[in-house]
């Protein structure tokens, strides 16, 4: 039996993703984030776009051109600027133990696999098999936000995060209704600007973007 | 129509005050924008009281009893902030605090925040409601950082952080409602209706539906505060400036429940199970008894009432998770009491931290040899929300705890201990204040008495004597939640 070649093509798609996701937990330059965070839309973006065409669904062209917009061009333009203006470009985090990070990030794909299982057979669209996926990028970004010491960075797994939602909801549904998407991406976009007056913020009263300043109100219980 | 109003309005006034926020007028502008506001939420109460429930501009919103009373609460409850913050914002710019600036900006993100709520009430798809919710953070985020102190921005980023991705779970939620829908109503828009889905909610798949909520109680219960979620919330209240304080206290935390419960609903009715309201019954006992463990320990008067708040909405999930006529009728009438009881609370805490110019517990004192109405305030509020009677929250309490022993006699101890640790701290701790020795000045501007004593008498009422037409309105109310 042949499988046509479109699912193949998604299959392509969500391994690229995946793998994007373990280079984004591993990766310790700011720059080198970013790019790896636009071409994390990218692939998002061309995914629905060879949905679209597999299933002749319209209003999936305007979704990929949506996130095109959104997660290639505009919000790595604005990170590009955050960190010009910022001066961190050259920035390299210390990372500790990126391969426990990284074996922590293995399990952590086999449980979302696990968890998938029962929804994606429910499922009944072609892109089921991703979601398993899906839900590992969006638990990766989570490992990511975690394990960074460094306000930008923990920004862009705060992004990935809603990629790899928007991916889960590509993958399990073909996408939510446009009118739902449009309010998402206009979240997302003001927020990556508070977070940019944020950075601005931080930086000012504590003189660095390190996160470890931000826990002081812990001690007052 | 009415909708419009309600919603036009603070989005109106956002626009406005994103414009003239600095003008010496803009503090009146905000009260009468919250007032127009509230006009409109009256009228259309009285609207879904006489026709009952609604769908409006095809089926984009959707008002029954439930939302109504929360649009008009959350409405009243704008309006008498919007009075008292016109006096405090007043004094901290006088001293200083605040510039022209930050002023534009938190009276813009304050009628912002007025419309996200709203929306979040009133819309009928639970995708939109998801968005209006966290536009509700991202509106209140730079106001809890307002000062630019490093406190209240390690607050602010908190927030941001832990509601951020709280509120991923619940998108992720929001996409399995969305799986489960589809399969039974077809895609597009209409699947995320929550009349269409309440209409077919018996054939929405039950296992998608029970994962589904997990997320969207977890997401949801982030903004609620509800333990162990809870980390942001008295750091957002005790940092940001004291009418957020009560905003988010007395208002948003109602909203997200609200949300909760929304989606409660659906899963109800698609499991035949109790599942959700064992889950919210877990989650609400909880974040009462440990909320009520920390109330003793804290330091700051804000994040006292901030603790007190973990617990309240505890409480009132509970009474949701337990389910049935009486408890969810308590939920409704708790909520109502809660909000307005919490919001003069922090009234009148900010007129106290203003004349002392602190927020140290024991470096309050006396205040009711300075300020009578503030002493007297506070002291009344604290004890309204400790459930004494006759106010509204100890006949709320009451219900909720005469159910639970009919229905859960295990959780009624639970409920009883964290009643009464709450009682010994907050009680020790605002008499301390209120009177002894004095330590606070006299201010050039006159506390804004108005708001305090409106919500105080209001839960005296509901305390005493229930009017029927309300009664009945909360019936209906609770008939819809089930």
């Amino acid at each position: 039996m042949s499988v046509p070649i479109t699912s193949q093509l998604i299959d392509l798609m969500a391994a690229l993703l995946l793998l994007i996701a373990f280079a984004m937990v591993s990766q310790r330059r700011i720059l080198r984030l970013i790019h790896l965070f636009a071409f994390q839309g990218l692939v998002l973006s061309v995914n629905t776009f060879i949905v679209a065409i597999a299933i002749h669904r319209p209003e999936l062209y305007g979704s990929a051109l949506l996130t095109l917009g959104l997660k290639v061009i505009v919000l790595p333009w604005l990170l590009h600027r955050l960190i010009d203006r910022l001066n961190v470009r050259w920035d390299v985090e210390t990372l500790l133990n990126i391969p426990t990070t990284m074996l922590v990030g293995i399990l952590l794909v086999i449980l979302s696999f696990n968890l998938a299982l029962p929804i994606s057979q429910l499922a009944g669209t072609i892109t089921r098999g991703t979601l398993g996926i899906a839900m590992a990028s969006v638990l990766l970004s989570f490992l990511m936000m975690i394990t960074r010491r460094k306000a930008v960075p923990q920004v862009i797994g705060f992004l990935a995060m809603e990629n790899g939602l928007f991916f889960a909801a590509t993958s399990a549904t073909y996408g939510m209704p446009m009118i739902v998407e449009l309010g998402i991406a206009l979240d997302v976009l003001v927020g990556v600007f508070i977070f940019g007056i944020f950075f601005f913020q931080i930086r000012e009263t504590f003189d660095s973007l390190d996160i470890h300043h931000l826990e002081k109100l812990k001690d007052r219980g | 129509m009415e909708l419009l109003l309600v919603l036009g309005l603070p989005l109106l006034g956002a626009l406005l005050q994103a414009v003239w926020g600095n003008r010496p007028w803009a503090a009146e502008l905000n009260a009468s924008m919250s007032l127009l506001t509230l006009l409109g939420a009256a009228a259309l109460t009285a609207k879904v009281i006489s026709l009952g429930p609604m769908t409006i501009w095809s089926e984009l919103f959707f008002i029954d009893p439930f939302n109504v009373f929360l649009v008009a609460l959350t409405a009243l409850v704008g309006f008498t902030t919007a009075l008292f913050g016109r006096v405090y914002m007043r004094v901290e710019q006088e001293r200083g605090k605040l510039s022209a600036g930050r002023l534009r900006l938190y009276h813009s993100m304050y009628q912002m925040f007025m419309f996200t709520m709203l929306l979040a009430l009133t819309t009928n798809n639970v995708g939109i409601l998801w968005v209006a919710m966290e536009a509700a953070t991202l509106a209140t985020v730079l106001l809890v950082s307002l000062y630019r102190t490093p406190s209240g921005i390690e607050a602010a980023w908190k927030y941001f952080i832990l509601c951020g991705v709280g509120i991923a779970q619940a998108l992720f939620g929001t996409i399995l409602l969305y799986l489960a829908a589809e399969k039974v109503l077809g895609a597009g828009g209409s699947a995320l209706l929550w009349t269409h889905l309440h209409a077919v909610q018996d054939q929405l798949e039950p296992n998608v539906l029970s994962i589904a909520f997990v997320f969207l109680l977890v997401g949801y219960g982030t903004k609620v505060g509800l333990v162990p979620l809870h980390n942001w919330l008295p750091d957002a209240h005790a940092e940001g400036p004291t009418p957020i304080s009560a905003v988010l206290s007395g208002l948003l935390l109602n909203v997200a429940l609200y949300a909760v419960v929304r989606n409660k609903v659906l899963v109800d009715g698609a499991l035949g199970t109790h599942l959700a309201g064992n889950l919210m019954m877990g989650f609400g006992l909880l974040s009462v008894l440990v909320a009520a463990f920390f109330l003793s320990r804290q330091k700051d008067v804000k994040r006292l009432f901030a603790y007190s708040s973990v617990e309240h909405m505890g409480i009132i999930t509970f009474a949701f998770g337990m389910g049935g006529p009486v408890a969810s009728f308590a939920g409704l009438l708790h909520m109502t009491a809660h909000s307005l009881t919490k919001s003069a609370i922090f009234f009148a805490v900010g007129h106290a931290t203003q004349k002392t110019g602190t927020q140290m517990i024991d470096q309050i004192r006396g205040l009711i040899h300075t300020s009578p109405v503030v002493g007297w305030g506070l002291m009344l509020g604290a004890i309204a929300i400790l459930g004494i009677p006759p106010f509204g929250v100890f006949a709320s309490e009451f219900l909720i705890l005469t159910t639970a022993m009919q229905q859960q006699p295990w959780a009624t101890p639970i409920l009883l201990t964290g009643l009464a640790v709450a009682f010994a701290a907050i009680f020790s701790k605002a008499q301390a204040m209120v009177f002894g020795t004095t330590t606070a000045q006299r201010l050039p501007h006159p506390p804004a008495v108005f708001p305090v004593f409106v919500h105080l008498v209001i839960v005296l009422i509901l305390g005493l004597y229930i009017p029927p037409y309300l009664a009945g309105w909360y019936r209906a109310a609770a008939r819809m939640i089930g």
